[in-house]
This record gives C-alpha cells, structure tokens and sequence, in this order.
C-alpha cells in the first residue's frame, strides 16, 4: 500500500530530497521545506565561524523531529578530504547517512570517479549508509553500486545549472542495470524535469537551487513535490507506447458523415 | 600556550581542557563536531583530554546545503 523510499536501512514517505542552501533568509527556507513535503534535506559541514556568534543557527529552523539530515561532502576535492568531512558529519548530526560529493573540477563541478569509488568502498566499510552523487555514466553508476552504495545519484545536469536531464538515454541504462536505489541529483530547474525523472523511474530527486534560486521558492517547492508524486504515479500507471500515427479515441462505427472512398 | 582553532591562533592556559576551551567559544546550544590534530574527539571525551601546545582544533557545524 504504502510507496515509500527505501535507502538502506532507512524508509522515508517523500521521493524528493532538498537542500538548506542559497536561501535568502533561514526562516524562508524554512517555508520552502514545509511546501516541499520532504522528510530529507541535505546539509553541509562547515566551520565555525569564530568571529561572529551572533548568527542564527540553520538547525534552529529544521524540526529535527519531522527531517532527517543528510550531510554532504560538497566542496571536497579528494576521497580523504571527502571521508573527513564525512566522520565530521557524523559526529555533529548522530546519523550514519552521508550524501558523499567528490568534485573533479570548480567549473564544472562534475565528480571525480576515481575518488568518488574510493570514498565510497571506505565509508560503507565505516558502516555509513552513503548517496552517492556521480556523473550519469553507467558504468560508473554499477561501480558505485558494487561498492557498496545505498543510494546512487546521477546528475541529470552540473550541479546548479537547471538544465534538466541532458542524457536521458544514460539514466535509462543505470535504471536498467542497477538494483539499488537512483536517485537524480543535481541540474534539476523545473518541475518537469523532475517530472521526466520519475516517470523515467527514478526512485527520487535531489535538488536544492532550482528551489532557493527562484523567483517564489516557496511556490517552487510545491511544484516540486507535486511533480514528484506526479511521475512516480504516471511510472506505476504505466505510459501508453510513443506511435507516429494517430489513433482515434472516438469510435470509428456510427458515423454521420459519408465514409471516404 | 599557543593552539589553533579553525586555523586562528589561540593562546591558552597549560592544562586547559577540551571543554573548557569549547565552553569559552560561547557557541550556545550549537551543534558541533571536534578534531583534535585531524582526529575526531567524541562529546564525551572533551572533559578527559588536555590540550597540548601546537595543538590543532577543528570545530564544525551543519550549515546550508544541497
């Protein structure tokens, strides 16, 4: 009955993942996350900052009782960079969920594979329940998941850019060979892209900018959550085959004009 | 004696705790994570360990993110 998220040992109701981060204020995002129906909302590991105390807090705005945290690496640029971070994670938050991010490149901020696989065979031996965000390539996504990955999160596009799915075709092929959770995470702008990624068959979407970046990020996430339950339903109900001809949805009998010869 | 936190000098009486020194950064109910020289110190072993001169500590916390 229930068609829940299931990621390791952990089930959640919501398929949509949002970030906490690029928003104008705290008490706005806030609204976001409550429009947005998800029960998990990433993080980041940062220092302190010494200097200033008078800052609010980002955990005074997230009802720890209603969200679960996920932790990310993001701005790591090296596996022992990432799997610092990762423990650190750990330690603040009690959790053992990481969304681990190692990035190649500050352009692009695309993953570097090679560190991504090394991070990820260490943080599952460390017992870590790990989302990995990758590249949409393929293979890769299946060394990820033989590594031992929970979750496996492709970008539709580079992070931030909100162009939706570039490569349909590669999210096919990891949906068709994997049997662990994928997730599409990263490059999502709109609520169709979400769309397209659920009825795909993805098991969720991860996002953040395409939210806090618009106009109405409140209006936004609503979209959002809407789009997500939309998909899943057209993915269970089955699309009807793509044709290049019309098929009438009328009855051809009993018409009242005279039939063309 | 001289620590650094975060990278920022510090100077320190000898024999200072690790909770002490946490208590004086005033970080209200914060949640944070500890290293002490790259290794994480556990919330409950902040009272048992002393800082060392040339120490470096790391103190973070969960801040916005995607």
């Amino acid at each position: 009955m229930s068609d829940t998220l299931k990621i390791g040992k952990h089930e959640f109701k919501s398929r949509l993942i949002v970030g906490t981060g690029k928003y104008a204020t705290f008490p706005l995002m806030a609204e976001a996350l409550d429009a947005s129906g998800a029960d998990v909302v990433t993080v980041a590991v940062r220092r302190v900052n010494l200097t200033d105390r008078s800052k609010e807090s980002l955990l005074d705005f997230i009802d720890r009782k209603r969200y679960t945290l996920l932790p990310n690496t993001a701005g790591c640029y090296s596996a022992d960079d990432a799997i610092r971070a990762a423990r650190l994670g750990r330690e603040v938050g009690f959790s053992d969920l990481v969304k681990l991010e190692v990035l190649g490149d500050e352009q692009t901020l695309l993953p570097d594979p090679v560190e991504t696989l090394k991070a990820t065979e260490v943080l599952v031996k460390e017992g870590f329940t790990v989302w990995t965000y990758t590249s949409d390539d393929p293979i890769m996504a299946k060394r990820l998941e033989s590594a031992g990955a929970a979750a496996v999160m492709p970008a539709g596009a580079p992070i931030g850019s909100g162009q939706g799915i570039l490569n349909r075709n590669n999210i096919l092929i990891i949906l068709e060979t994997l049997k662990c959770p994928v997730i599409v995470d990263a490059g999502v702008g709109t609520a169709s892209d979400v769309a397209v990624a659920m009825e795909m068959g993805c098991e969720g979407v991860l996002l953040n900018t395409g939210i806090a970046g618009a106009e109405d990020p409140v209006k936004m996430a609503r979209a959002m959550k809407l789009a997500v339950e939309a998909g899943r339903l057209a993915w269970q109900a089955g699309r009807i085959p793509k044709k290049l001809y019309a098929k009438a949805s009328s009855p051809a009998e009993g018409v009242i004009a005279p039939k063309r010869l | 004696m001289r620590v650094s936190v975060n990278d920022e000098a510090r100077e320190v009486a000898p024999g200072t705790t690790l909770a002490q020194f946490i208590a004086g950064m005033k970080l209200g109910g914060l949640r944070v994570a500890v290293e002490r020289n790259f290794n994480i110190v556990p919330r409950e072993q902040y009272d048992a360990t002393t800082l060392e001169e040339g120490d470096r500590i790391e103190v973070v916390t969960f801040v916005g993110g995607g």
